[in-house]
């Protein structure tokens, strides 16, 4: 595509970001270039789009690492005027790379959504936001209405608020409240590509994902491939919290381990004890382990982890793994869409016996029962909720395993006390009517 | 061709026929929801298997052809 290509470094996507503040179109066309002219023929240029998107790698970002350009395949094959949606919900709570984007460079995003929107000819496009992120929501408007190209034959954009939860930012949950249904995962027996909102073929992908097709479609597969392994190539937004210097969003290159995240963040400010790996759908990986592990989503496969939607959590030795376990298990348990029963009382369960073995009550039989539940949970859900906690939680029991029998026998401990470290959503106060 | 029990979790309901009808296949959980053996039924099984299909009382269990599978 283009031939000026800029050189291979970093940041990419975050090229020009201000610490505060959403980039203006102005400014956007200036550091990326205008947005490659679309022929009009469109399915050359779709064609065109599909096969730099294929060459390029690029791979989902909101934790399936599914290849793009198969999804955009899919759904232009299908039958039906097609639905795009950008996702940009991002339910986990120690996840922030999806609203920085929106809040601070929206046009990206929305490069991306218009460029899928060609290539598999859709009639529309869904920017889905959570309700709470109201600044990402405030600035994606905004953006929206900078765009004088969306009025030339483009397709009609929108910005929908979804309501807040672990879950609700799953796919079938936003298809299903575009539907006019709960944010409930309530998946169908067919496929979103086929069957998705209001019965056409949808195409689904998360606002990161998209801002790498916003930049692939103007510098080629090459140029995006320069960084990064062969399977795993490009750069990636990781959002790294815990213990370190400065916690926020990097963009990394595929593949960087650990260590380097970490002294981007300008290194650990107390002794590591653990790492959490791809939100609370992820795993634990002891420190010394996970500086030198690598972030990307087949090498982490081969640890049994995953990067999830690109999330790094640095865990202090000061820190109670236990309490913190217990913790999130409650918050997990609550965020249940509450449809299926293994996950239903299977999580409480859990949560339940986590809170007994921090307190000293159970001994260790509860511990035993904590994985048999675990074990139990996965695979027995409408949707990949219990999955995702049962392997969070059986990581946390396998790396935390001295911790956790110290607490079944003599009960908390002095890190017990602490407010716990790891992240959930702050409910916005709650407004009082006068 | 080889069926597979399928569960649909949102309609299940613990009611526990299944596990009544295939104790070969079907055992219930702390909470009476079923956990299936994933292995494709043998034909000596098939018709205890469509036995319990059949008198689930919120229809949730399936026994699905194997190509039918979707990912």
């Amino acid at each position: 595509m283009s031939v000026s290509a800029p050189p291979a470094t970093l940041p990419r996507l975050l090229t020009g970001m201000t610490s505060s503040g959403a980039m203006t179109l102005d400014h956007h066309f200036e550091i990326h270039g205008a947005l490659p002219a679309l022929a009009r023929r469109r399915r050359d240029s779709a064609l065109a789009l599909v096969n730099e998107l294929e060459r390029s790698g690029l791979r989902g970002r909101g934790g399936a690492a599914f290849p793009t350009a198969v999804k955009v395949t899919a759904v232009a094959a299908a039958r039906g005027r097609a639905v795009v949606v950008a996702n940009g919900c991002e339910g986990e709570p120690a996840s922030h790379k999806d609203r920085l984007l929106l809040e601070r460079l929206p046009h990206l995003v929305i490069d991306g959504a218009l460029l899928v929107a060609h290539a598999v000819d859709a009639g529309e496009v869904v920017i889905a936001v959570d309700e709470q992120a109201t600044r990402a929501a405030r600035a994606t408007d905004k953006a929206l209405r900078e765009r004088s190209d969306l009025s030339r034959g483009a397709p009609r954009v929108r910005l929908v608020t979804v309501p807040s939860g672990y879950v609700s930012g799953q796919e079938a949950a936003i298809v299903n409240f575009l539907n006019g249904g709960p944010a409930k995962p309530t998946g169908g027996p067919t496929p979103i590509f086929e069957r998705g909102v209001k019965g056409r073929p949808t195409l689904m992908n998360n606002v990161e994902t998209l801002a790498h097709v916003a930049l692939i479609a103007r510098h080629g597969a090459a140029w995006f491939r320069a960084l990064g392994a062969y399977g795993e190539p490009g750069s990636t937004l990781v959002t790294l919290g815990g213990a370190v210097a400065q916690p926020g969003v990097f963009e990394i290159e595929m593949g960087a381990s650990i260590a380097s995240l970490v002294d981007a963040a300008g290194g650990p400010t107390a002794q590591l004890r653990a790492f959490m790996v791809g939100g609370y759908a992820g795993t634990w990986v002891p420190a010394d382990i996970g500086y030198q592990l690598p972030l990307s989503p087949d090498e982490l496969r081969e640890f049994g982890a995953s990067l999830g939607a690109g999330i790094v959590f640095a865990l202090p030795s000061t820190a109670c793994p236990v309490a913190e376990l217990a913790f999130v298990a409650r918050w997990l348990s609550g965020q249940s869409a509450g449809q299926c029963g293994p996950c239903v009382y299977g999580l409480e369960a859990i949560a339940a016996a986590l809170e007994q073995v921090r307190v000293g009550v159970g001994g260790e039989g509860t511990l035993a029962q904590i994985r048999r539940w675990a074990a139990l949970a996965s695979g027995r859900g409408a949707c990949a909720h219990p999955d995702g906690v049962a392997r969070f939680i059986t990581s946390g029991t396998e790396v935390f395993a001295e911790e956790l029998v110290d607490h079944a026998h003599r009960g908390p401990c002095a890190g017990c006390v602490q407010r716990h470290l790891l992240p959930t959503p702050v409910a916005p106060t709650a407004q009082r009517a006068t | 061709m080889t069926s597979r029990l399928r569960v649909n979790w949102i309609a299940c309901e613990a009611h526990g026929m299944c596990a009544e009808l295939l104790p070969e296949r079907i055992t219930l959980d702390d909470w009476g929801y079923p956990i299936i053996d994933e292995r494709p039924i043998p034909p000596e099984l098939e018709a205890h298997a469509r036995r319990a299909a059949d008198a689930c009382p919120t229809l949730a269990l399936a026994l699905a052809a194997e190509r039918a599978r979707r990912r």
